[in-house]
């Protein structure tokens, strides 16, 4: 079971799960990983210990996909 | 998997700024230094001139050596803030649920440091990060480079707003450090001095990991 996750004010929350075999499941978390998007968040997946990258499309095969706001110099 | 190429996309915010490499980072470390020696040795000079010339001086020299002391020591502490904890805004349930994301993220070494000192160790190949709440240490060779860096939503739990930066900083190093805002370039020692107990611990593990 693969997980959409965004960083939040409530530590993260789930916003979908979905497994590759499910149609609908992903279609749903699709939808919900674009929604994200247009309100500023970036999709991330980690590649590997010490790498991440950033996804545009939900990658379907990813165990974790995490959402993130953009950082800035403070 | 639809990966982008690893270009950080908030290094589009900073585009008059050249990218962040190692030899940048070197030059601008020189140039702290230059900056930092500019601030003493005028000041020490005048300070011993002062006291040669008339017994009468030597309030005004111990100002300048004063003045030599307290603008590097302003500096350095600039530096050791961008790690120090931020007053917390969430409550203790948001906090744990952030801490067990990034938990997920890091190995146990960088979990059980985070928790003895807030801060998470990463090794990147630019150095050894230190990754805080609003902003980040790079220990490279024997010099710190104190970043300020910080995700725009200061109501987000501590351990969210470091994964934050973490995730970024693993997506691209050099457009981490870019994005960054660099708030002092020294010896470790200058920093350590002004840090809490707990992070100086941090700071000697990453100092090590250069040695």
């Amino acid at each position: 079971m693969s997980k959409l996750v965004r960083m939040d004010q409530s530590g993260h929350t789930t916003l979908a799960e979905w497994t590759a075999g499910d149609p609908a499941s992903v279609e749903a978390a699709v939808q919900a990983f674009r929604e994200q998007l247009d309100l500023g968040y970036f999709g991330m997946v980690s590649t590997g210990e010490g790498h991440a990258e950033q996804v545009k499309e939900l990658p379907v095969d990813a165990p974790l996909v995490i959402l993130r706001l953009p950082i800035s110099g403070g | 998997m639809a990966a982008e190429p690893t270009v950080l996309p908030e290094v589009a915010t900073v585009y008059w700024r050249p990218r962040a490499d190692g030899d940048r980072l070197d030059r601008r470390g020189r140039l702290w230094m230059f900056a930092t020696a500019a601030h003493i040795v005028p000041f020490v000079l005048t300070a011993a001139l002062l006291s040669a010339l008339s017994w009468a001086a030597i309030p005004v020299a111990l100002l300048c050596l004063a003045h030599a002391y307290v603008i590097p020591a302003l500096y350095a502490q600039r530096g050791a803030n961008v790690v120090k904890p931020k007053p917390k805004r969430t409550n203790a349930a948001a906090e744990r649920t952030a801490l067990g994301l990034l938990g997920d993220l890091v190995g146990h070494d960088a979990r059980e440091l985070h928790a003895q000192t807030g801060l998470v160790i990463e090794r990147g190949k630019l150095g050894t990060w230190l990754v805080g709440e609003a902003g980040a240490l790079l220990v490279r060779g024997r010099k710190v480079w104190c970043f300020c860096v910080r995700v725009n939503d200061p109501d987000l739990p501590g351990a969210d707003r470091i994964a934050h930066l973490l995730l970024a900083l693993r997506t691209d190093e050099q457009g981490f450090a870019t994005v960054a805002n660099l708030a002092f370039a020294g010896a470790p020692f200058r920093v350590r001095a002004r840090m809490g107990a707990p992070m100086r611990l941090a700071l000697d593990r990453a100092a090590k990991t250069q040695r």
